[in-house]
C-alpha cells in the first residue's frame, strides 16, 4: 500500500517538476522531474516500465535516430524519450510522460546496465560502441565488458539482442549471449577495433568478413542488405529510408529488426519509417541568414566518416566544431576523421574550435577558411556538419525555411 | 629521405596521436623535403625509420605494443641513431617499469632511467607547460605518476595540468622525446614540430612555414594562460 502511494506521489513529483521546468524556461523539463521522481521512489522506473513492450536502444553513433525509426515502424502511440536524455532520469520522465503499452527507449551505452535492469526490456539493440568523449567516458573496452555482464542478464529474463555483427566490440560483448539477432549494416569505421577486443591480436578482414586466431569470428547475420533490398529473417523488401545515407539504412535495418521480436509486420513497419525525414532537428533543411542549409549532426570520429561520405558532392561545406562539456573538452579526434575525402572542396569552419579544424583541414590538404562575416550566399542547399553543441547553436540561431 | 614511423597504430593510436604522423609529414613535404610516413601495424616486421612516433593507447594494448616492440628489436634501432618521439602511454613504455590496471607492475622497454606508478587520480585536462622558454599545449588524459632518474632531463616543466607528477613534464634522453600531451601535440604546437624534424634531420633550423596552425598556437596560449593566471 505504502509502496503504491509513494509511487504515485512520485509520478505527480516527476509531472509537476517538468511542467515548472518548462515554464520557467530553466529546463527542456525532461530530466529534472525524473530525477525528483527517482528520488522519491527509487523504484520508480521499474514500476512504470512494468507491462509494456520495451526496447532499449543503445550504441555510440545512431541511437537517436534508430530509436526514432523503430518508434515510426511501429505505429499508433508510442512512448519515448525522443528528446534524447538517455539516463534512468530521462527514461522516467518519458514514461510518465506517456503511458502507451509500448516503448522504444534510447539509453546511453555507460548506463545501459541500469536501464535494463529497470526496464525489462524485451528486445536490446546494440548498433556499434567506438570513441566518443574519452575525456570523460571511460575506454571502449571497460564499456564494452560491462555489457557482457547485462545481456548474460537480460538474456536469462527472455530478452532477445539485436547485435551488429560488422562491430568486434559489440560481438565480444554479446558473443556468448544466446537470443541474439545479428545484423549486418553497411560499416565504414574500423579505426576502433584493429585489434581483437577479446585477446588483442590482430584482427584479419576480408571483403566477407573479420576473425581472429581466439576464435572471435563475425557471426554469420540474419539481417543483412542486398542491394536496394533487406532481408530480415524470412522476409525479403525493399527498404524505403528517406533519411539520407547508407548509416541510416543499417539504422533501419536493425530498427525492423528489433520490431519483428515485437511482432510487428516488418514490410509495414518499413512504410511507416519512411515517412521519418527529420530526427529532433537532424537532416533538417534550414535557413541561417540567407543561406539554406541542410544540418548534420556527428559526434566522433566514426558518426563523421560515415557523414562525410553522405555529403559527397562538391562547392561549399560548413563544419562548426565545439569542444564544451557535452562535446567532451578534448577535440584531438578530429584527426581521426579521414577529412582527406574533402580536398578539391572549400569548407569553412565555425564554432568555438574553428581554428582547431582550418589546422587540421590544412594538414589534410583541404582548401578551409575561417571566416568571421557572413558568408557569400549560394544559391543551393550547403550541408554543415556539427558535432553536438554546435549542431544545438546551429539549430538554435537557424529558421525553418 | 626521411622516414616518419607511426609505430602500432591500432594499438597506440587512440587519442588522435596519429595526427603527430601527418603534421611532421606535411610540415615537411611543403619544405621539399622528400618524406615517407609509414603506418607500422603490428601484424608487420618494424620498417627502418628516421622518427618513430609512439602514442597513447589503452592498459592492454600498451602492455602488448611493449612485447611487440621487444621482439621487433626497437631498442637496437633507437641505439643506432633513430629518434623517438612518445606520448603518454608511449611514454611510459620507453621506461623500466609502469604500472597500469590495478597494482600490477610491468617491464618496460628500459631505454629510459623512469618509472610510472599508478596515481590516485586520472589527470584529465589542459596541459600547458614551458620547454626551454618557450610555451607548449596539450592536453592530457592517464592515470599515470612518472618519475624519472635523476640524470634524466625532463622534456618541460608543468604551468598547469599534472603532466609526469605536477612539476615536471616527460622526458628528453638524446634523442628520445617525450611528453604526456595528446593534441595532438605536433598539430597544437608547430615549432615542436619543426624542432623535431630539425633534430631528425640534424639540421640547426628549417625555413619558416606560416599557416593557420600558428593562430590556432597563439589561441590556444592565449585561453590557456589567461585561465592559468585566474
Ligand atoms: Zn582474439
Amino acid at each position: 500500500m505504502w509502496r503504491t502511494v509513494r509511487l504515485q506521489i512520485a509520478k505527480a513529483a516527476v509531472r509537476s517538476t517538468n511542467w515548472i521546468s518548462l515554464r520557467t524556461g530553466r529546463g527542456s523539463g525532461t530530466v529534472i522531474g525524473g530525477m525528483v521522481g527517482l528520488t522519491i521512489a527509487p523504484g520508480l522506473l521499474e514500476a512504470l516500465a512494468a507491462n509494456r513492450r520495451i526496447i532499449v536502444v543503445s550504441g555510440t553513433n545512431g541511437k537517436t535516430t534508430t530509436t526514432a525509426l523503430a518508434v515510426a515502424g511501429w505505429g499508433d502511440d508510442v512512448a519515448s524519450n525522443d528528446t534524447g536524455a538517455n539516463m534512468p532520469a530521462g527514461l522516467t520522465a518519458a514514461l510518465v510522460r506517456n503511458r502507451s503499452p509500448r516503448a522504444v527507449l534510447e539509453s546511453d551505452e555507460a548506463w545501459l546496465g541500469a536501464n535494463v535492469e529497470a526496464t525489462h526490456p524485451a528486445v536490446i539493440v546494440i548498433l556499434n560502441l567506438s570513441r566518443d568523449q574519452l575525456d570523460r567516458a571511460s575506454e571502449v573496452r571497460q564499456i564494452a565488458d560491462r555489457w557482457r555482464a547485462v545481456f548474460a542478464t537480460a538474456q536469462s529474463r527472455g530478452a532477445v539482442i539485436v547485435a551488429n555483427a560488422m562491430d568486434p566490440l559489440v560481438v565480444y560483448a554479446a558473443f556468448e549471449a544466446g537470443n541474439v539477432r545479428w545484423c549486418a549494416p553497411p560499416t565504414s569505421w574500423t579505426a576502433d577495433t584493429m585489434s581483437c577486443p577479446r585477446c588483442t591480436a590482430p584482427l584479419h578482414r576480408s571483403d566477407e568478413r573479420w576473425w581472429c586466431s581466439c576464435g572471435l569470428v563475425q557471426p554469420s547475420a540474419s539481417s543483412y542488405l542486398d542491394g536496394t533490398a533487406a532481408v530480415v529473417g524470412d522476409e525479403r523488401f525493399e527498404i524505403p529510408v528517406t533519411l539520407p545515407g547508407s548509416f541510416n539504412q543499417g539504422n533501419a535495418l536493425m530498427a525492423l529488426t528489433a520490431l519483428v521480436e515485437v511482432g510487428v509486420d516488418v514490410r509495414r513497419a518499413a512504410l511507416r519509417m519512411a515517412a521519418v525525414d527529420e530526427v529532433a532537428g537532424r537532416y533538417g533543411v534550414r535557413r541561417i541568414g540567407g543561406q539554406v542549409v541542410r544540418l548534420l549532426l556527428a559526434k566522433n570520429p566514426a558518426g563523421f566518416a560515415a557523414m562525410l561520405e553522405d555529403v559527397g558532392g562538391e562547392g561549399d561545406l560548413w563544419v562548426s566544431i565545439n569542444a564544451r562539456v557535452a562535446d567532451g573538452h578534448d577535440p584531438s579526434w578530429l584527426y581521426d576523421v579521414p577529412f582527406e575525402v574533402l580536398r578539391g572542396r572549400r569548407v569553412r569552419c565555425l564554432g568555438d574550435r574553428r581554428l582547431d579544424l582550418a589546422t587540421r583541414l590544412w594538414y589534410a590538404g583541404v582548401d578551409a577558411y575561417v571566416d568571421e562575416g557572413p558568408p557569400v550566399i549560394e544559391d543551393r542547399v550547403i550541408d554543415v556538419l556539427a558535432n553536438y553543441t554546435a549542431f544545438s547553436d546551429l539549430l538554435r540561431d537557424s529558421q525553418p525555411c | 629521405m626521411l622516414r616518419i614511423v607511426q609505430v602500432y597504430p591500432e594499438l597506440l593510436g587512440t587519442y588522435g596521436d596519429g595526427g603527430n604522423g601527418f603534421v611532421l609529414r606535411e610540415r615537411a613535404r611543403r619544405r621539399g623535403i622528400d618524406v615517407e610516413l609509414i603506418r607500422a601495424g603490428m601484424d608487420q616486421l618494424l620498417p627502418g625509420g628516421d622518427i618513430y612516433l609512439l602514442g597513447g593507447g589503452e592498459d592492454g594494448p600498451q602492455r602488448l605494443a611493449v612485447v611487440l616492440l621487444e621482439e621487433a628489436g626497437f631498442s637496437r634501432r633507437v641505439a643506432e641513431g633513430a629518434m623517438v618521439f612518445a606520448v603518454c602511454a608511449g611514454l611510459q613504455m620507453l621506461g623500466s617499469r609502469f604500472s597500469v590496471q590495478g597494482d600490477d607492475e610491468y617491464v618496460g622497454l628500459g631505454l629510459v632511467d623512469a618509472v610510472t606508478t599508478r596515481a590516485s587520480t586520472r589527470a584529465v585536462g589542459d596541459l600547458v607547460t614551458t620547454v626551454e622558454g618557450t610555451t607548449m599545449v596539450g592536453f592530457e588524459n592517464h592515470g599515470g605518476e612518472t618519475t624519472i632518474g635523476a640524470s634524466v632531463e625532463p622534456f618541460a616543466t608543468v604551468e598547469r595540468g599534472h603532466g609526469n607528477d605536477g612539476r615536471l613534464d616527460g622526458f628528453r634522453a638524446g634523442r628520445i622525446w617525450a611528453t604526456y600531451a595528446h593534441g595532438p601535440v605536433l598539430a597544437l604546437n608547430p615549432w615542436l614540430a619543426d624542432a623535431v624534424l630539425a633534430e631528425a634531420l640534424e639540421m640547426s633550423e628549417l625555413a619558416p612555414l606560416p599557416s593557420v596552425a600558428d593562430q590556432l598556437y597563439e589561441s590556444r596560449c592565449r585561453v590557456l594562460t589567461r585561465r592559468a593566471a585566474d
